[in-house]
């Protein structure tokens, strides 16, 4: 079976650039596939959330569908929050039929920190275990030893978090999902050099590709809310410094500033194999950044 | 032990409505430890609700008290016997394993719950209770550093932490500490990290086909991997 265009580039060790971006609460997608449109040319791939932050929404497959009507380039976020095995399963087959196969295997969030907090939180599996399902499925069987009639194919994602406050069992379970089969990781949000350099030195000992997780602040006081809020996230003192320096309404020009900044030293520094972009709702900046960090040429 | 809390008032007001003699039994086990349905509980239920009934002017039914040693116990419950003859239903305290152990016992004797069975743990300090097991029927406290990762991660999950986790809080709760980060630092005291470097596949489900049974007597069946 071909390789994603996503992996081909991988593989060829290009520096590769992905985004993000988040299904509507409702069915009008006008406003995605919007996004989509603005952003499949300029990026390598498009992650397609999948009920980010545990609120209910349009399915990630669904957007990935819609990635693909419009060219673009789709990675699938799964998670283990809301479906058993079985549907997990079947969401993998069903991605692979419709010839989507950059799948990001996640636990997915708590199911206290969305909007349906009354759900049962499912999490049959883990991410590491869906990551072996997925790699199971590969060699044409199911996770109860059953044959399938037509074997799926993947090139598996998983994220890490570099710059949590703990890390060392998390370098316990990158190592896992490495050892599972993931083949590129996104980071969870790097707001600290620092932090990344110390974490590539450990990484690079393995045969993956890490894609820096850029997310795009707003404003000095929403990085004091992902910070109260945001399961993991810690946002150094020094950025939200440097976002409140910014005037009255330019504070999305300074965060840009600032995501640029990142990407392009990055980049020079060979430092990752990639990024991947987050700009929670504000999906339109995201060309600018690329073009402040060179990555693409203005107007492209 | 478990653990549980008891009802609102309102909430039991309503369910006993509709009978006009009722007997508030209490555990003298469980529900006494954890402070939700023992005697002292029974009696101050029974004097909130006639405060209630005073103050709505409502106050027809009649209460009886009596706490059993173990109302989970058939044995125990023979205790009952004489008292439930002068009663139109049963309000208990005990956890709802007594509250079912009654109605077996008294096939046509309305029995009501009067406390919340919440889940199975300790006392952390006075007056707090804290989950520690979930029954799940295959123990992997061996290789957690004897911290159950089932209860104690929001999640459940078996290979590590989320990346949630902050200040070594859980991401679901930043008052409850984050189970992978005890497990991790309590495998290191033991010198025993190579246990959460393991794979663990897929927990098996199935030794939890509800109702369980066991049955000792006979034949033990195993635990572990069986049905
Ligand atoms: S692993 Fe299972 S049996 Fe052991 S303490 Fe946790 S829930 Fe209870
Ligand atoms: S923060 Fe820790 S305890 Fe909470 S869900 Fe994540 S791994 Fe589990």
């Amino acid at each position: 079976m071909a390789k994603s265009s996503f992996e081909e580039k991988l593989d060829a060790n290009e520096f590769v650039v992905t985004t993000e971006v988040g299904p509507p609460k409702g069915c009008d997608v006008s406003g995605l596939v919007h996004d989509i449109d603005l952003l499949k040319d300029k990026v390598d791939a498009i992650n397609v959330t999948d009920h980010q932050s545990s609120v209910m929404r349009f399915p990630s497959i669904g957007g990935c569908l819609l990635v693909k009507e419009q060219g673009g380039e789709p990675v699938l976020q799964v998670t283990c929050r809301d479906r058993n095995r079985l549907a997990l399963q079947a969401e993998l087959l069903f991605a692979h039929s419709r010839d989507i196969h950059n799948v990001l295997c996640l636990t997915g969030d708590s199911v206290d920190v969305g909007d349906h907090k009354e759900a049962k939180p499912v999490f049959d599996l883990d991410s590491v275990q869906l990551l072996r399902t997925a790699r199971l499925m590969e060699t044409g069987t199911d996770t109860s030893g059953n044959e399938l009639k037509g074997a799926p194919q993947f090139c598996l994602g998983a994220s890490v978090h570099p710059g949590a406050d703990f890390i060392e069992p998390q370098l316990i379970k990158f190592d896992k999902k490495v050892e599972a089969g993931a083949k590129f990781f996104q980071t969870q949000g790097v707001f600290d050099l620092a932090s990344l350099r110390r974490f590539m030195q450990y990484a690079s000992q393995f045969d993956v590709k890490i894609l820096a997780g850029i997310i795009v602040m707003a404003s000095a006081r929403m990085a004091r809310y992902m910070n109260d809020n945001v399961p993991g996230i810690t946002v150094p003192q020094p950025v939200i410094d440097e976002l409140a320096t910014a005037e009255k309404g330019k504070g999305l020009q300074k965060g840009v500033e600032i995501a640029a900044r990142f990407v392009k030293t990055i980049k020079e520094e060979k430092l990752c194999h990639g990024v991947h972009i987050m700009a929670v709702g504000n999906e339109k900046i995201v060309p600018d950044i690329l073009e402040r960090a060179e990555l693409i040429s203005v107007g492209a | 032990m478990i653990v549980a809390e008891r009802k609102s008032l309102e909430e039991i007001r309503r369910t006993i409505a509709p009978y006009e003699r009722v007997l508030i039994v209490g555990c003298g086990t469980c529900a006494t430890v954890c402070g939700a349905g023992g005697e002292r509980e029974v009696a101050l239920l029974h004097a909130g609700l006639r405060a209630m009934e005073a103050r709505s002017g409502e106050g027809w039914h009649t209460f009886l008290e009596f706490t059993v040693k173990r109302q989970c116990d058939a044995e125990f419950l023979d205790a009952l016997v004489d008292r439930v003859r002068e009663v139109d239903a049963v309000l208990s305290l005990g956890c709802g394993i007594g509250v079912q152990a009654i109605a077996e016992r008294f096939p046509t004797l309305p029995v009501l719950p009067g406390v919340n069975t919440s889940f199975m743990g300790m006392a952390k300090e006075w007056g707090v209770w804290d989950e520690r097991c979930a029954a799940c029927g295959d123990c992997r406290l061996a290789e957690t550093a004897g911290i159950c990762p089932i209860t104690r991660c929001a999640k459940g999950i078996l290979n590590g932490p989320c990346a949630g986790t902050k200040n070594g809080k859980c991401e679901a709760n930043n008052e409850m500490d984050c189970a992978w980060v005890l497990i991790y630092q309590r495998l290191e005291k033991l010198h025993r990290l190579e246990d959460m470097r393991r794979y663990y596949p897929p927990r098996n489900f199935r030794v939890i086909p509800r109702p369980r049974r066991i049955v000792s007597k006979a034949e033990v069946a195993v635990g572990g991997n069986n049905g």
